[in-house]
């Protein structure tokens, strides 16, 4: 398997003074306890995963969980305290100004929850302002600019400053700037925390047609579990700057690994989450009907297909080869049968 | 009990009255005191005492220590003053090359290094001013007199005033558009067909000196005090006092430092410019969101290119405020640095005001109002100008204000040409309009002048009477009565009351240094003129601005008035009340009242702006009456901002109230204004500088620390 694209190894982001020392002399052992009583605040505790190129890592928590911490290590907006973050192999943490700068300006875009649009910058000039600093000519960064404008669908309003947009609008330049430069790992700050839950659905599915044409590497934080099972390849549930689990949706749902992840799973309606390969059985020697579904499928799409069957339904791939089976049993089990690990 | 259980507050400042007013009482007025001129004069007199501290005598009247402390720092002007006579004069004498007579000459490093300067600004104002009126001290820096002897041809001959005035046309269409155009065109015209075009030119040569100096300085200074805590806390002592320190006390030491002229007077602009432009722009830094920083970060920027093309920026608002403050101490102090030998609009003012002919005056006065507010409205105009990528120009719409300027250029020259035909005797009106040989209106003025002085002469003089006799004479009294200890005991205890033991500290600091510096009856003066002054504004400033919050289109009329008068410069004020009310206290008080008014409006409106929207509807929903929701809901919210106000109004009087020594008084500023033609005033005008500076302080602190809980109080920020 290739070189994965985002790689930490026990990152560790301690605030306070004597942050270094502490960490140093905790030997691996962080307690935000005994580091909160010497001054200092844990941010990110022991962080190690990996990102592969073209996958979404999605990170949730709540407020104060360290996930916005975690991500500006990973951006280098502030410095890890401990431990080591590969960016496509080179090391982040020993990139010195000049390479980080060089970085930032060809591999990475980011997208922050309050947009951070530049105030004085019309909508074309925020977009074409990561091209300016690469040092691009006015005319080609302008003209890449307005191809951006219409990618995120804001032609007509090029000349607007943030100012005059709505939260939608001004969040689709946030994202217009950050893919400029055309980036290949896209970091986003609970980019749709801040907008109206119509508007916030809208910009989910714009965001994941951009992806499906895109096929970047991304780091997405939200504190939105639902938003989070929609869009992501994986999800890292982050409590206190530890990462309680990072597995798929589907795996997290079905197997939360602690008290506090199941909680969040708890009124996540299954149908709409999970699909077909997630909860189907082996191919069985029953005598299977005409019907089959595909393993890609989500289960309430076609739960009716199944449910009026009395037979049990083959699962197929994407080459209709037969690869498992699902009985009607199966699928009301799962949506209203008991919940693992449940009280 | 109960009511002092429940009022704790209120009881401790009656017992703080109390105790004031008790101290008043006790302490007798000494037999001898009379209104102290002798114990800061320094005459010798055998009733004097004398006591000898760094090998500097001090001769004192003595009191009764509670009356009147003994001026213990009264040493202090005159060490500063030998100090700086002995920097320049004796310190580090060292050999460096003299141009002129081509030889190595010693010279004291410090006096070196300001005559370097002062020939450096001497330089850049010559260029200017010779590009706009003609001359050859700049092509005489690059060659010679000799050279110039020999080839006259090579002088400059000054644009025609035509050019200059469509020049600015052109410009100000450019940045601003039409309005703005048309209003540069008619002010210079204006100012050239009044006769004004050379001191006015003068002055604006002086004006593009100081003002980018000054906002290049603040701003770098800005930006260094962001980046590094340790330069933003050696700058914070200096920034505050500046903020309070009259203009004209800072003109004394300049003088000793660096001669009299232009250069020495835009070196004093600057050092009164460039403190809030260091605060305004630190103050826009910090306000940058931090997510705008990381934005600009992840975009891939330098240091140097995030300073510039991200937080500079964002934080423009601020920095604009402080653009508009620099061009506003300019023209002040183009006006105040006319004595100490500055050329311009603000000398033809003083000589006016001099001789007592308002109607020229005005004129002047006039003329350096237009002029800065015609800066003041470019200066934003540019800030905010936006680039056009999209039109589709060819090369003619591109150049189109550059070709034009050309045109006129031609235009201009060949007016002055036909001009010098025309008027083959007189003056060429079509190439300068010279001095007081345009129109002027300076004797319909003075004819108004003396006709309202003919007209209504008794009642400005019963009005006068009445207002110095019963209102300004018991009131200055009643301050000279209060025994020194009194006051002291007032002020710290009012620090304490507000904020604790550190504010009483500072205030107590700040007050002693006054009491022990030699003039402490002086500064009582000061403070009376001021209150007298606050009091009338803020009773004027709250209540217009509260009529004007009723409505949004007179709300909006009102701050573009405050807008125009913020940019006159302050001397400007003297003018009409000289013309109404002669050489009196009560035209320096009218002066203030007028002057500190702005401030004091423009808060109280700001103040009920910033109640949120919110409340309103909350408080409407409730079914309050207009007048309930005024005294219930804005005035307690909009207070603490309102407040705010006060401590501009303060400073904003106390600034007038020196300035009004100009006209006579006998407070602080007379003696500024008296150290101004004393060879060794240097010392003492920097002393009362500071003692006037931290008046102003004991209010700003106890007004900010106040402001600061009420607001924390309250919950907003």
């Amino acid at each position: 398997m290739s070189e994965p694209v985002i790689k930490c190894q026990s990152v560790y982001k301690i605030f306070g003074a004597n942050a270094e020392r502490m960490l140093k002399e905790a030997n691996g052992n962080v307690d935000a306890k005994t580091f909160q009583e010497n001054g200092c605040i844990v941010g990110v505790n022991n962080a190690s995963f990996e990102v592969s190129k073209g996958e979404m890592l999605v990170v949730m928590g709540l407020s104060g969980s360290g996930k916005s911490t975690l991500l500006r290590c990973i951006s280098r907006l502030t410095d890890a305290t401990g431990g080591k973050i590969f960016i496509e192999g080179q090391d982040l943490l020993n990139l010195n100004n000049k390479e980080l700068i060089d970085l930032r300006r060809n591999k990475m875009g980011m997208v922050f929850q309050s947009f951070a649009l530049l105030p004085h910058k019309t909508v074309l000039e925020n977009i074409a302002f990561p091209l300016q600093i690469k040092g691009i000519k006015t005319e080609d960064s302008i003209n890449k600019a307005m191809d951006m404008v219409k990618l995120v669908g804001l032609d007509g309003r090029e000349n607007y400053f943030p100012r005059e947009l709505s939260g939608g609008q001004q969040q689709r330049v946030g994202i217009a700037r950050s893919l400029a430069v055309e980036p290949d790992i896209w970091f986003l700050d609970e980019p749709f925390s801040a907008l109206d839950p119509l508007i916030r659905k809208e910009m989910q599915d714009e965001f994941l047609r951009l992806q499906e044409k895109l096929q970047k590497t991304i780091m997405f934080i939200t504190h939105d579990f639902d938003e989070a099972l929609k869009l992501a390849d994986r999800i890292a549930i982050m409590k206190d700057g530890i990462i309680e689990q990072l597995d798929t949706p589907a795996n997290i749902v079905l197997n939360p690994a602690t008290e506090y992840v199941r909680k969040f799973t708890e009124e996540v309606p299954r149908e709409k989450v999970l699909l077909i390969k997630d909860v189907m059985d082996e191919i069985t020697s029953d005598n299977m009907g005409d019907i089959k579904v595909s393993k890609d499928e989500i289960i309430e799409n076609v739960a009716q297909k199944i449910l009026t069957q009395e037979k049990t339904v083959a699962v197929t791939d994407g080459k209709n080869n037969i690869v498992g089976s699902i009985n009607p049993a199966k699928i009301i089990n799962t949506v209203f049968g008991e919940r693992k690990n449940n009280h | 009990m109960e009511l002092l259980k429940k009022y704790p507050k209120l009881f401790q400042w009656l017992f703080l009255l109390a105790v004031f007013f008790a101290l008043c009482f006790a302490i007798d007025v000494p037999e001898t005191y009379k209104f102290i001129r002798g114990q800061a004069e320094f005459v010798k007199d055998p009733n004097q005492s004398a006591f000898v501290f760094l090998g500097k005598e001090v001769r004192y009247y003595a009191f009764d220590v509670f009356w009147r402390l003994p001026p213990l720092l009264g040493w202090l002007p005159i060490w500063i003053n030998d100090s700086l006579f002995f920097l320049m004069n004796d310190w580090m004498p060292m050999e460096f090359w003299n141009e002129d007579t081509q030889e190595y000459k010693t010279r004291p490093l410090v006096l070196q290094i300001t005559r370097n300067l002062t020939a450096f600004m001497t330089f850049l104002i010559e260029l200017i001013r010779e590009i706009l009126l003609g001359g050859l001290e700049t092509i005489v820096a690059f060659t010679s007199w000799d050279w110039i002897d020999a080839n006259p041809w090579a002088e400059l001959p000054g644009l025609p005033w035509t050019i200059v005035a469509a020049g600015s046309a052109i410009l100000a269409y450019k940045l601003g558009g039409k309005g703005l155009a048309l209003y540069a065109l008619l002010s210079m015209t204006y100012i050239s067909i009044f006769g004004q075009w050379k001191p006015s030119m003068q002055t604006l040569s002086f004006i593009l000196v100081a003002a980018p100096l000054s906002f290049i300085f603040g701003l770098g200074l800005g930006v260094a005090a962001y980046k590094s805590k340790r330069v933003e806390k050696a700058l914070y002592p200096i920034l505050l006092v500046m903020q309070t320190m009259p203009q004209y006390a800072v003109l004394v030491p300049a003088l000793v430092l660096f001669g009299v002229g232009d250069h020495a007077a835009v070196i004093i602009t600057m050092i009164v410019a460039v403190p809030p432009m260091i605060l305004l722009t630190l103050l826009g830094l910090r306000a940058v969101p931090p997510e705008v920083i990381e934005a600009g970060r992840m975009s891939g920027c330098s240091n140097w290119q995030l300073m510039s093309k991200v937080l500079i920026p964002t934080a423009r608002r601020d920095i604009l405020i402080g653009v508009n403050q620099v061009i506003m101490v300019c023209f002040s102090m183009a006006v105040i640095s006319a004595f100490i030998g500055a050329k311009g609009l603000g000398f033809n003012l003083l000589l006016a005001l001099n001789q007592l002919n308002i109607g020229l005056a005005l004129e002047a006065g006039l003329c350096i109002s237009l002029i800065a507010i015609l800066l003041d409205k470019m200066s934003l105009a540019w800030a905010n100008k936006q680039v056009d990528y999209f039109g589709n120009l060819n090369f003619f719409q591109r150049n189109k204000n550059s070709l034009f300027f050309g045109v006129i250029v031609i235009v201009g020259i060949l007016l002055a040409y036909f001009g010098s035909i025309y008027f083959k005797d007189g003056y060429n009106y079509l190439f300068e309009v010279p001095h007081n040989k345009g129109i002027s209106t300076a004797d319909f003025w003075n004819k108004g002048v003396d006709w309202i002085f003919d007209t209504f002469f008794v009642y400005i003089k019963a009005f006068n009477t009445w207002l110095i006799v019963d209102v300004l004479q018991p009131m200055r009294a009643l301050y000279l009565r209060m025994p020194a200890v009194a006051t002291l005991v007032l002020v710290v205890g009012a620090g304490y009351l507000i904020g604790g033991v550190r504010s009483a500290l500072v205030v107590c600091g700040l007050t002693l240094f006054i009491a022990l510096s030699p003039w402490w009856d002086r500064a009582l003066v000061t403070t009376y003129m001021a209150t007298f002054g606050v009091l009338v504004s803020c009773t004027i400033g709250f209540t217009v601005g509260t009529l004007c919050f009723q409505n949004k289109h007179s709300t909006n009329f009102m701050l573009n008035v405050c807008d125009i008068f913020q940019t006159f410069p302050s001397f400007v004020y003297l003018i009409p009340v000289m013309m109404l009310f002669g050489i009196t206290d009560t035209s320096v008080l009218i002066a203030v009242i007028v002057y500190a008014t702005i401030p004091a409006t423009r808060y109280t409106i700001e103040g009920l702006r910033s109640v949120p929207a919110g409340l309103h509807d909350a408080a409407t929903m409730s079914g309050v009456t207009k007048f309930q929701r005024l005294f219930k809901i804005e005035f307690p919210l909009a207070f603490p901002h309102m407040m705010l106000g006060l401590n501009q109004t303060i400073v904003f009087a106390l600034f007038m109230v020196i300035i009004g020594a100009f006209i006579g008084t006998e407070d602080l500023g007379q003696y500024i204004l008296k150290a101004l033609s004393d060879k060794k005033g240097a010392g003492i005008g920097l002393t009362l500088g500071i003692c006037v500076a931290f008046i102003g302080l004991i209010f700003d602190n106890l007004i900010r620390t106040w402001v600061g809980q009420r607001k924390k109080h309250l919950g907003i920020d």
